[in-house]
């Protein structure tokens, strides 16, 4: 089985790539100046989400480094005790949708102190796979063409990872 | 919302880290922050740049076009403001698809190249998000991964006796989040239009 997924991701990429240029030259596209055209824009595009991420990079900085986060997840972690969440997966849920880097080098360290056949690691393990960066994300795509305004999207972009947590411990305690 | 939690995160940080005596954290915290910002940004134009000349080489050949066509019956639910033939629905659908197969440096460019799009056709406020955007990011940030291939290869770096068990709990998981997910956005962006906000 992994053998199969990670022989998948090793040629995805590499066949995306023989496939778009080749059926493009064969539809008379002009390849190499279509390319560059296309490339064009990529700079002004990066640069344009400088601002954005710093703002928001500065604040999980902060947050993290001042013991505020262990604050937080101390505080939550009596209350998710009683309704049977183990509590040592509290950092990894509270940090997700701040830091992707971060979330990761949470659960390795789970998956190293608890072992990955534990249910708390086949949990965070879980955990990480079915979430993403939400900040990151909304930061990185709406600083892109300036947006300042999110509207909704935060709210549906949390109530999304919380029901991800629900379901990841749910179906674990179902499963494992 | 998102002012407000910045500033939460700020405040709180420069409190706690006062309160616990090493405020001298924060400086530093906050430079590197900022730093990581920079990177990331500049780390991203190579990508981008590459991927943008892809895409657009994908789109010339009417490729961006075919994809989709096909899977038109979900996007015109999911995105009822979008017209069927913009080239905002292939880029989403790319983006999508990418992020399916758990292909992380080529979601992103097209995620931005789709977000592009959409500001194209975001006319009436453009510094405030359209309802294509939100459903566009609830379906970006749960979307479905696959194949979560980093995390199995974290498993099979400490000798887990089956690193793709959790393939069919993560599927399950994320697939909750993402019903839910298109579910609050559907009611959100109801409420929001009522508003006129």
């Amino acid at each position: 089985m992994y053998t199969i997924i990670s022989e998948l991701s090793r040629w995805a990429i590499p066949v995306v790539l023989l496939l778009i240029p080749l059926i493009a030259f064969l539809r008379g596209v002009k390849v190499f100046e279509t390319f560059v055209e296309g490339a064009e824009q990529g700079f002004h595009t990066a640069i344009k989400t400088i601002p954005f991420l710093v703002a928001m990079l500065v604040a999980i900085s902060i947050f993290r480094a001042s013991g505020a986060m262990e604050l937080l997840t101390g505080f939550l972690s009596p209350v998710l005790d009683k309704v049977g969440i183990p509590s040592e997966i509290l950092p990894h849920a509270v940090m997700r949708p701040l830091s992707g880097g971060a979330a990761l080098g949470i659960a390795t360290d789970i998956i190293k102190n608890h072992g990955p056949d534990s249910f708390i690691g086949r949990l965070v393990s879980t955990m990480q796979g079915s979430s993403d960066t939400t900040f990151f994300v909304l930061t990185l795509y709406f600083g892109s063409v300036g947006i300042k305004k999110y509207r909704y999207a935060i709210i549906s972009g949390l109530v999304a990872d919380f029901t991800t947590l629900a379901a990841s411990i749910i179906i674990c305690k179902i499963m494992f | 919302m998102v002012n407000i939690i910045w500033l939460a995160m700020v405040i709180l940080g420069i409190l706690v880290a006062g309160y616990n005596g090493n405020i001298e954290v924060v400086t530093k915290a906050a430079f590197e922050g900022a730093q990581t910002g920079v990177k990331t940004s500049l780390n991203l134009i190579a990508i981008i740049t590459f991927w943008l000349g892809i895409m657009k080489l994908a789109e010339a050949a009417g490729l961006v076009q075919a994809l989709a066509y096909l899977v038109r019956p979900l996007t015109r639910f999911l995105f009822p403001s979008i017209p069927p033939d913009h080239p905002a629905m292939g880029a989403i659908v790319m983006n999508l698809s990418a992020n399916i197969l758990g292909l992380g440096n080529a979601a992103t460019p097209m995620g931005l190249i789709a977000m592009q799009e959409l500001q194209k056709l975001n006319q009436r406020r453009p510094d405030s998000a359209s309802d294509a955007m939100c459903t566009f990011l609830a379906l970006n940030t749960s979307c479905i991964t696959l194949i979560p291939t980093t995390i199995i290869g974290i498993r099979l770096l400490y000798n887990s006796a089956n690193p793709t068990e959790i393939v069919g709990t993560t599927i399950f998981a994320t697939a909750c989040g993402m019903t839910l997910a298109i579910a609050v956005d559907r009611v959100l962006r109801f409420i929001y239009n009522q508003q006129g906000r």
